[in-house]
């Protein structure tokens, strides 16, 4: 059953040097249930295309449905069924734990005693609750990414997406945030749509990859499928065959950071 | 909703200026040395208008205060922006015209708050006016910090960078103050220099205000004051609200 649908979903930005197709072009489902992973070099069109699915940005062409209401007649429901976390994240540093989250809840019309107690739950789930009256500015990488995180789970959300969740975290923390991505799956039977750097990430996280290219859609697959189709055999890298997909050379690679 | 909404968003943002109470005395600074060391320079001169020239000068400065201080308003979005935050509050159900009005409701209060300190400063340099249009002044401060304030906002998310709003705001703020007699009343210049500043929306504030100062209340200045500040305040915030909703691209 997908739950995210698009057909030649497409966004052009217009600058003063002419047009620019950042995406030109997706078509993907992702299944109810699944932790779809969205690779593709810089540049590709991941993140307008997260723009686009989380109603931030309108596309330019194409359509979409994420959990079943139109992205293009029906925001609103798309709204209510998803969360979002952004690269940059998106707290005020000044401001406490315990009122971000509260005044979250209160962003998706909680009563004020309902959004304190979600407010508590989530500090709960998230392993937030020693920091509660701290200053989001305070916080480390790994405990400031649980916040983000629980801030776009404070209406249960059917679809979440995230955003390069473990650029600039420690081993530890990007651990802990695979477990809990997992456990959200697993327990909640949240889908979840992240975009990573990390190929090993990516290979231990998701039940399925979209690798996007140039504006376009250039494979997509469960992480052994693909191996075996573009690496040639199953025990190839994901780093091969992420460089076969996009048709980047292998002697550029050895040059290239681990993370592409 | 959108009154749940718009309160939401006042609260947050006014929790935000009361954290930070050097700001917001910061904010009278100027206005107050003007009042301070260039009024006593007029209280001599023909101004031409009813009055004492305190009732000329202190309407002016009030506009000033709004003028100034509502234009940069957008600084904080650029921060904002920055850290995702507006982002984030977009993909929530909540409503686009209260995520501005919420801010800008903010701004006109603490805008309000500033004016009342700067006025209580002026009674004691000598200033005499009607209570009403005293509070009249308030008013029009309130609708001048609405409307620039959105404006501000729109071309915050416009632009988005600090180097690019600052110039903006300062090329555009400049002339405005100039041309709309905040200082001194343009009657006072040569006539192509007061044709000029009727093309200045703010210039038919100042004159309004400058009126209830005197207690004239039913006179053309203020009607067109009136107008002038509503019809500025609807097109702003629509302007706003639109860059609100579609921001991003």
């Amino acid at each position: 059953m997908a739950i995210i649908s698009t057909a030649g979903l497409a966004r052009t930005f217009a600058t003063k040097r002419g047009p620019v197709e950042a995406v030109r072009g997706i078509d993907l489902t992702v299944r109810e249930g699944e932790i779809l992973g969205f690779l593709g070099p810089n540049g590709a069109g991941k993140t307008t295309t997260l723009r686009m699915l989380t109603t931030l940005l309108s596309p330019t062409g194409g359509a979409a449905t994420v959990a079943g209401h139109d992205l293009a007649t029906d925001p609103a429901g798309v709204r209510a069924a998803c969360g979002y976390v952004a690269q940059s994240g998106g707290v005020d540093a000044r401001i406490t734990v315990r009122e971000e989250l509260v005044t979250q809840g209160r962003l998706y019309r909680l009563s004020r005693a309902r959004a304190v107690e979600r407010a508590g739950e989530l500090a709960h789930d998230l392993d937030l609750t020693e920091l509660l009256d701290r200053r989001c500015g305070a916080l480390s990488g790994g405990q400031r990414r649980r916040l983000d995180i629980a801030m776009a789970l404070t209406h249960r959300p059917e679809v979440l997406f995230l955003d390069e969740p473990t650029t600039g975290l420690d081993p530890g923390s990007r651990a802990d945030l695979w477990d809990l991505v997992r456990r959200l799956r697993d327990e909640q039977g949240t889908t979840v749509f992240l975009t990573t750097h990390y190929l090993d990430e990516a290979d231990a996280l998701s039940d399925r990859l979209v690798v996007v290219d140039r504006g376009v859609v250039a494979a997509e697959g469960t992480p052994a499928a693909l191996k075996l189709e573009y690496g040639g055999s199953l025990d190839a890298s994901l780093q091969d065959t992420f460089l076969a997909v996009t048709g980047r050379s292998a002697a550029l690679a050895d040059a290239a950071p681990v993370a592409v | 909703m959108l009154l749940h909404d718009t309160g939401l968003i006042y609260g947050r943002y006014l929790r935000q200026s009361l954290r930070s109470r050097f700001a917001l005395l910061f904010g009278v600074l100027m206005p107050l040395l003007y009042l301070l060391f260039f009024g006593p320079l007029l209280t001599g001169l023909p101004l031409g208008g009813q009055g004492s020239s305190w009732q000329v000068l202190v309407p002016g400065l009030l506009l000033q205060l709004g003028l100034f201080g509502a234009s940069f308003a957008g600084f904080s979005v650029i921060i904002e922006n920055g850290q995702g935050v507006v982002e984030r509050m977009r993909v929530t159900p909540v409503s686009r015209l209260a995520l501005l009005l919420g801010r800008v409701l903010r701004d006109a209060t603490v805008f309000a708050f500033q004016a009342v300190l700067l006025v209580l400063a002026a009674v004691v340099m000598g200033l005499r006016a009607p209570l009403p249009g005293v509070l009249i002044g308030f008013a029009f401060v309130a609708l001048l910090t609405v409307s620039l304030a959105s404006l501000s906002y729109a071309l915050a998310m416009k632009v988005r960078t600090p180097q690019e709003f600052g110039p903006a705001v300062n090329a555009l703020t400049m002339p405005s103050m100039l041309l709309s007699g905040l200082m001194l009343p343009m009657t006072l210049g040569p006539a192509w220099l007061d044709v000029l500043s009727h093309l200045m929306p703010f210039r038919y504030l100042v004159d309004a205000v400058r009126d209830a100062y005197v207690g004239s209340y039913a006179t053309p200045h203020m009607l067109y004051g009136v107008v002038v500040a509503l019809v500025l305040t609807a097109l702003a915030v629509t302007v706003g609200t639109r860059v609100f909703r579609t921001a991003g691209a």
